[in-house]
């Protein structure tokens, strides 16, 4: 199957008056599993389907291996889409829905009923071939939908939220077989998800967006540790910002808030007025010591493996997570305490 | 309480089941008897009776088939028989050509005229058909402007109007919009990757139209068409005003009208006229069975539309201003003829007067006295009873109430002409209380043979407001202490009343035009709704203007009425959305 990668170069999209894609420049890699995360309204989609050939015509280019397809008709692309409603015909069996990109490729019957068999095989489920879209199950919808899709062997495969319409059990189940699938054919895939938890667990790399540009490009791990921005350090896991500078004290570097308390820099990412605080690099103490600074117990939450404190402290509203140890004892509201930072490797922007 | 209820808790329990359950189903059950009765005896028994006399010897009274054997031994009735089959098929395929075009345009492309298409296109529906017939004549007729026309310019006439082309053309204008809002309705419901799905796996243009969009469409367009042809074939005033006698639905009213209602052949009639209408509600169900093709997901929004290019749209209006002429073509022509002098062997009338106005309003103030009556009653009745129907068959778990739905909707099966013939048959022996007159000439009958023939339009309109109602609303005021009634009352009413009153006005508009059922029961002039003073107008040449001032009175409510139970849905559907 051919791998291409796909190149998009200063790509613009309007709706009517309204820009939603605002120079948009990025390199997918062949084979690569890539996803889209940002928020609704962010243009991760429009962009998705301004690769698939739907929408408006953008501005700039969009390169899939050699050719640029700006302009062309989607079914002049060799590109294939798993939509977010899976998009099955209700009128046509499973095997008709999913035979129909070969019939359209005029693929000689015989070949085309042995291809829709190991696709079917693929996705393992042969035998529901004979069945009608509407008696089957979300999960197996989804799966007829990506069979669907791969039978043609497209050059790039786009999932368009494909698990949202599932339940949460479902979805973990799902993600790690479409994971497997893409492994297995070494399709070029782009994955828009809204969840960052989705984009995180499948992605080799990925791409925020929001407001029609994109914010950040890299692997899950790169942007969660070293977010370029504080839209994505928020928008990745919970982030605890604290406004202020940096002193340099002859080897000692410190970071001093706007509300004077002072937290030891051991080493830092980037530079800027902010720093990035993980809630899980925080811990709580009673007794106050070098490089702390005191807060108040806001309000707790037992999530389980961990609790989560909402601590006032350093002019802000901090959130720490702390493991939970059974028989420890917790800090009550409006307790007075001590937040020590683990300040290594953190992130200023 | 799984292990040992105490005394307490059971006393209570079962107090709790007998305050509930008894009163609350023992009130509904009455209702629902009593509607099963008015129906039995309105619909059930009417019908029956008709299609027992036509298995009848009319002497004897005993089972026979000689009724049938004598019917298609006669070639005016196999003759009727096959142009009634010819008119509604080919009525149903020039109300396609007309609404395919419509339907089209309108979805798939942003396109400034649909605004037009979709207000200007429902506008042969808020007029009976046998009232535009006449105008027709005079536009497309032998003599008509169309062809006056073409012989001075032109120098050849086109039969439009001949004998049975002029059902057809009168028919497929009028009923185009059955086919179009069915037809418009699917393609709206299907949703945009369905298509896009299509086109990145390698389809368009017309393949893909042929392999997904229109089969997704095919269940609209076959309920359209199903319920053309039936309405084509059960209508009588159409052909009768035509002049038009060799049909089925015209020789049972002359076989009844001229011979008596002892003559079997009316009967037979009915019979072939009840299975036409169930077979093709039949066929039409079969092909939409398991057939919810409505796939408009969350967000989405229907088919991609796309824009025109400049050549395209001047032929999309092109198209579009065509149909609409030729659909209007009746009204206009009404028109004329209401405040024409003089209309004969000319393109348009000699002169324009009031004068039509005035003789309509001397002559038809009881015509339009009775509609107002006999639609009233029966509306009112429709949605009360529609409204019953419908809260016994989703709320309750009576046993047998589907059968009300069933019955109830069974009517739409029934020809008017069969249920005039069935009242005339069933009641015409019944004596009113403390009168003389026989109970199938009594005006009362005329709104209760009117209610029948709407009550399946009303009961649809109810359900569907009640559907919109949430259960859990319900049970909000039940759980705050208020009894079944009070909530029906208080909770149930109140929120379906926007349904309730659109039903209601669509009941009155339709039912103030209805000719087929009246024609059959006015035992006197003095009696006559609105609908058959237009069909006495029409009779008489000098007659024709004051018919067609009556004709345009009867436009003019039908378009009150279906504008203002448009405002209503639509007020209604804000204000819900608003509650959300």
């Amino acid at each position: 199957m051919a791998k291409a990668g796909i190149k998009i170069e200063n790509v613009h999209l309007s709706f009517g008056k309204t820009k939603v894609l605002k120079g948009v420049d990025l390199e997918i890699r062949p084979g690569e599993f890539f996803a889209f995360l940002g928020p609704s309204g962010s243009g991760k989609s429009t962009l998705l389907r301004a690769i698939a050939g739907f929408g408006p015509t953008p501005k700039g280019r969009i390169l899939i291996g050699e050719r640029d397809v700006v302009g062309l008709n989607p079914w002049s692309r060799n590109v294939g889409m798993v939509f977010q409603s899976y998009a099955l015909w209700p009128h046509m069996s499973v095997r008709d829905n999913v035979a129909f990109g070969l019939r359209e490729r005029r693929v000689p019957t015989a070949d085309a009923k042995r291809r829709v068999s190991e696709v079917l095989d693929l996705v393992g489920l042969a035998h529901l071939a004979e069945r009608m879209p509407n008696q089957l199950s979300g999960g197996q919808q989804q799966r007829i939908a990506l069979a669907r899709t791969i039978i043609v062997e497209p050059e790039v495969l786009l999932l368009d939220e494909p698990l949202s319409n599932l339940d949460a059990g479902l979805r973990v189940q799902m993600r790690r077989e479409l994971l497997r699938l893409q492994r297995q054919l070494g399709l070029t895939t782009i994955f828009v998800t809204h969840d960052q938890e989705e984009a995180n667990t499948t992605s080799d790399r990925m791409a925020v967006l929001d407001g029609g540009v994109i914010q950040q490009v890299g692997s899950p791990q790169e942007l969660y540790d070293r977010p370029a921005n504080l839209f994505v350090a928020n928008f990745l896991g919970t982030a605890n910002i604290l406004k202020g500078k940096v002193e340099i004290d002859g080897d000692e570097m410190r970071f001093v808030t706007e509300t004077g308390d002072t937290l030891g820099l051991p080493s830092v990412i980037g530079s800027g007025t902010n720093v990035v605080l993980r809630p899980q690099n925080i811990t709580i103490q009673q007794t106050e010591s070098k490089d702390t600074f005191q807060g108040e117990i806001l309000h707790r939450e037992f999530l389980g493996s961990q609790i989560r404190y909402l601590v006032r402290a350093a002019g802000a509203e901090i959130v720490v997570d702390q493991s939970h140890v059974p028989e420890h004892s917790w800090f009550e509201n409006g307790a007075t305490v001590h937040l020590r930072a683990n300040t290594t490797g953190a992130v200023l922007l | 309480m799984t292990t040992t209820p105490s005394h307490e808790t059971g006393s209570a329990l079962a107090g709790r089941l007998q305050n509930t359950f008894i009163p609350r189903l023992s009130n509904l059950h009455v209702v629902a008897v009593l509607i099963a009765l008015l129906l039995f005896g309105l619909l059930v028994v009417p019908v029956t009776q008709v299609i027992f006399v036509a298995f009848q010897d009319p002497a004897t009274g005993a089972a026979t088939l000689q009724n049938f054997a004598d019917f298609f031994a006669t070639s005016l009735f196999r003759e009727s028989f096959w142009n009634s089959f010819y008119v509604s098929a080919m009525s149903v395929v020039v109300a396609t050509v007309i609404a395919l075009p419509l339907a089209y345009i309108t979805t798939r492309f942003n396109f400034s005229g649909s605004i037009l298409i979709q207000s200007l296109g429902f506008i042969p529906l808020i007029m009976p058909p046998f009232v535009g017939a006449v105008a027709m004549q005079l536009i497309f007729g032998r003599n008509g402007t169309i062809n006056l026309l073409l012989r001075d310019h032109v120098g050849i006439s086109i039969p439009f109007m001949d004998g049975l082309n002029g059902v057809i053309l009168v028919q497929s204008i009028h009923y185009f919009p059955f086919i179009l809002i069915n037809l418009s309705a699917s393609l709206r419901n299907i949703d945009r990757s369905m298509e896009e799905a299509a086109q990145s796996l390698g389809s368009y243009g017309l393949r893909l139209f042929q392999r997904i969009v229109f089969p997704l469409a095919m269940p609209g367009y076959i309920a359209g068409a199903a319920l053309v042809f039936i309405k084509v074939f059960d209508d009588l005033g159409t052909p009768l005003l035509l002049n038009v006698n060799n049909m089925l639905a015209p020789q049972a009213f002359l076989r009844i009208s001229s011979i008596g209602i002892s003559d079997p052949m009316g009967y037979v009639i009915s019979c072939i006229l009840v299975v036409f209408s169930i077979l093709s509600l039949w066929a039409s169900f079969l092909v939409m069975r398991g057939k919810d093709y409505a796939t408009v997901q969350k967000g989405g929004g229907g088919m991609a539309k796309r824009d025109l290019k400049p050549a395209e749209k001047t032929l999309a209006y092109g198209v579009v201003i065509f149909i609409l002429l030729v659909v209007l073509s009746p009204h206009i022509g009404l028109l004329l003829l209401s405040f024409g002098t003089i209309w004969s062997f000319a393109p348009l009338p000699d002169g324009y007067t009031v004068e039509n106005y005035l003789t309509m309003w001397e002559g038809s103030k009881t015509f339009i006295f009775n509609t107002v009556l006999y639609a009233g009653i029966a509306a009112t009745l429709d949605v009360i009873i529609g409204t019953a129907i419908a809260y016994i068959v989703i709320r309750t778990g009576i046993v047998g109430r589907k059968w009300l739905d069933y019955l109830a909707t069974a009517a739409l099966a029934v020809p008017g002409v069969v249920l005039g013939i069935g009242y005339l048959r069933t009641f015409h022996g019944v004596d009113v209380p403390f009168t003389d007159e026989s109970l199938a000439s009594w005006w009362v009958i005329i709104a209760l043979a009117l209610m029948i023939r709407r009550l399946p339009y009303a009961l649809r309109a109810c359900t569907a407001a009640l559907q919109q109602v949430s259960l859990a609303l319900e049970e909000a005021a039940e759980s705050l202490g208020a009894t079944k009634r009070r909530t029906i009352q208080k909770i149930v009413v109140p929120l379906m009343t926007g349904g309730i009153l659109a039903g209601f006005v669509t009941s009155f508009a339709t039912a103030a035009v209805e000719l087929s059922a009246t024609i059959m029961l006015v035992s006197s002039n003095n009696d006559a709704p609105l609908a058959y003073g237009i069909y006495l107008f029409m009779q008489t040449p000098s007659g024709r203007g004051a018919g067609a001032a009556l004709g345009i009175v009867a436009v003019i409510v039908v378009a009150i009425g279906t504008v203002a139970s448009q405002i209503i849905i639509e007020r209604d559907k804000k204000l819900k959305e608003s509650g959300d």
